[in-house]
């Protein structure tokens, strides 16, 4: 009965010509907005195939160029970039790994077994997830002296192969997706206790995995305070840090750096475009359950 | 007795292995987190605190630290650049902060209670900034800022003078072209239009969370009412996005409070002229690693978290109670 009444009063105002007017208005506003969220990349792009004296005038070029090779040119004179990016890809790659690997076992840990001091030690976990990144940053350059490790790729991803929030976000993920029964039925069969984390909790967690991939990847991706810190030469720069030298020269080849910033996002770019739904409810998902 | 003979080295080695696989198997696996957050996490922390008592130019050595008390906190007390970037970050934070708030949740509401299809891309769009590197968007606002050729002031110049649109914003024409960048007071609102719009996407998606846990019910039953989409916004949705909206704006607190990436990039990593777009995080960069002087960099990392700590205390006594009593 009610349920008739709903349905009738829905469709009448969904029949209603100004509904149906100011519906179209609103995807119009929505659009637009998300044009003008957009219009930044774009812009990138388009500004990285001109040339500096079509960037500078007025009216700007609102369209492709012709300079792209020439800017590609410009920023590999001025920087070993295609080292950069594979120093990005390689401590993005470790870092997420590895933090798949340790993340997640002790997400195990914690979401399927009853030991002690496990609450004291998840509020650990929990509670470092408040502390500020700034706050350590000068020991942290100091403890990375002292290791030898300055300017080497592990001085970044090694401290975060085991991230509180990826522990945070698979303790979750498995406690709800992993039937406690699973563990003696994997005992039973005279598995280890390793092995069934290995055998029986990861293929059931693969989604939840990946998520946590793609989030750290993009993380250790924009990652800029740190490798800022801990690197000091160009052929160990990652992408953000070298396009950072390219800055305050004394004229700034402006094409040549928005090739260099366009490099930086694509491959961004391109996980979202196949996989923004998983992006978005792992970065925003890790944030609610706290 | 019986434990004795559990522990009877004649025991095969599988079982006693294994015995120890069971027993210990959850503290070896949490295990790696906690020895590399005792190095990389904890340690600096307690060191951090330790060093604000020092005064130490890490390029002579070890030896040359020296026990100062709080010298380091009383300095920076009468330390006008300190005081400045915590200004800086303040009103950044609030001028960032509040709109990117104000933008999202009308816009969750809109995207998930005014239409039925596209919410996804048009979501995946609003949501793009936030993913990509805050020093790759920071260098492309740099150009779109320009003075003379930057788009944001041709399009300006065009919005003031072209007859359709020249009646919002013709009183802009005398003070165009804003120089975004190189005028102290422009370096903020620069600074802050950048952060609202890599961030505000953030929040939609947040804010539709919160909607979506709102009973669809509440909705129909207004509608029956005769309650418009406006009225159902301020009488259903607010209030009941509240908890939502405190967990948003407390993120937000803490996260703008330690802005770096983008007005480091946009001032040339300088903090602009006289300062001012220098924020704390900026301020303690500098103090540490242009200048070297690492205990007086650690003490105001440590007035930081102070002031995290206040401003999040503060929010939650004044908002934090009353969002949990409208849940009441």
């Amino acid at each position: 009965m009610r349920a008739a009444v709903i349905a009738d009063t829905r469709s009448v105002s969904d029949q209603g010509a100004a509904s149906w007017l100011g519906r179209g208005l609103l995807y119009l506003l929505l659009l637009a907005l998300a044009l003008l969220t957009l219009f930044p990349f774009y812009w990138m792009f388009v500004l990285a195939t001109h040339f500096q004296s079509d960037i500078y005038s007025a009216p700007p070029p609102m369209w492709f160029g012709q300079a792209l090779e020439r800017n590609y040119a410009a920023l590999l004179a001025r920087l070993p970039f295609l080292r950069n990016i594979w120093n990005s890809f390689y401590i993005a790659g470790m870092a997420t790994l590895t933090t798949m690997f340790f993340a997640s076992l002790a997400g195990f840990a914690f979401a399927m077994y009853e030991f002690r001091f496990k609450r004291l030690l998840f509020g650990i976990v929990v509670g470092s997830l408040m502390v500020p990144p700034a706050l350590g940053i000068i020991p942290y350059y100091l403890i990375i002296q002292w290791l030898g490790w300055l300017d080497t790729p592990r001085a970044i991803w090694f401290p975060a192969m085991a991230s509180a929030f990826g522990i945070f976000l698979m303790r979750q993920y498995i406690a709800s997706s992993m039937p406690r029964d699973l563990m003696d039925a994997g005992r039973i069969d005279g598995a280890s206790e390793f092995r069934i984390y290995w055998s029986i909790a990861l293929p059931i967690i693969r989604p939840g995995l990946a998520t946590l991939g793609l989030v750290t990847f993009i993380g250790q991706w924009n990652n800029f305070l740190i490798p800022l810190v801990v690197l000091s030469s160009r052929p160990s720069f990652t992408v953000p840090v070298a396009l950072r030298t390219m800055q305050g020269l004394i004229q700034t080849d402006w094409g040549a750096v928005l090739v260099g910033t366009a490099l930086a996002v694509l491959p961004l770019l391109l996980i979202f475009t196949v996989a923004s739904r998983q992006v978005i409810e792992g970065l925003v998902a890790g944030s609610i359950k706290g | 007795m019986a434990r004795a003979t559990a522990r009877h080295p004649r025991l095969p080695w599988s079982t006693r292995l294994d015995k120890f696989q069971r027993r210990f198997a959850p503290y070896i696996f949490v295990s790696p987190f906690f020895l590399l957050f005792a190095v990389f996490g904890l340690f600096p922390i307690v060191f951090s605190l330790y060093l604000s008592l020092q005064v130490w130019n890490p390029v002579q050595g070890l030896g040359t630290m020296r026990y100062v008390g709080l010298e380091n906190y009383v300095w920076l007390m009468d330390d006008p650049w300190f005081w400045r970037s915590i200004q800086n970050t303040l009103w950044i934070a609030v001028a960032s902060g509040v709109p990117q708030h104000v933008i999202a949740i009308p816009l969750a509401f809109a995207l998930s209670r005014g239409i039925r299809r596209f919410r996804h891309p048009l979501t995946a769009a609003y949501f793009l900034p936030y993913i990509t590197s805050a020093v790759a968007v920071a260098l492309v606002f740099l150009t779109i800022f320009g003075t003379q050729f930057g788009i944001l002031n041709q399009a300006l110049i065009y919005l003031a003078n072209a007859p359709w649109s020249a009646w919002a914003f013709g009183g802009m024409a005398d003070s165009l072209p804003v120089n975004w960048l190189g005028r102290a007071p422009n370096i903020k609102p620069a600074i802050s239009i950048l952060v609202i719009w890599q961030y505000f996407g953030f929040n939609v998606v947040l804010y539709a969370a919160g909607l979506a846990t709102i009973p669809k019910d509440y909705y129909e039953a207004a509608e029956i009412d005769g309650a418009s989409a406006r009225q159902s916004f301020f009488h259903i949705t607010l209030p009941l996005l509240r908890p939502m909206i405190f967990f948003a704006v407390t993120l937000t607190i803490i996260g703008n409070l330690q802005l770096f990436d983008q007005p480091f990039i946009l001032t040339d990593g300088t903090g602009g002229t006289s300062q001012a777009g220098m924020t704390v995080v900026m301020y303690l960069y500098r103090t540490g690693f242009n200048w070297l002087e690492m205990g007086t960099a650690a003490a105001i990392a440590w007035l930081l978290v102070l002031l995290i700590g206040i401003l999040t205390l503060i929010h939650f006594r004044f908002f934090g109670r009353s969002g949990l009593e409208t849940r009441d």
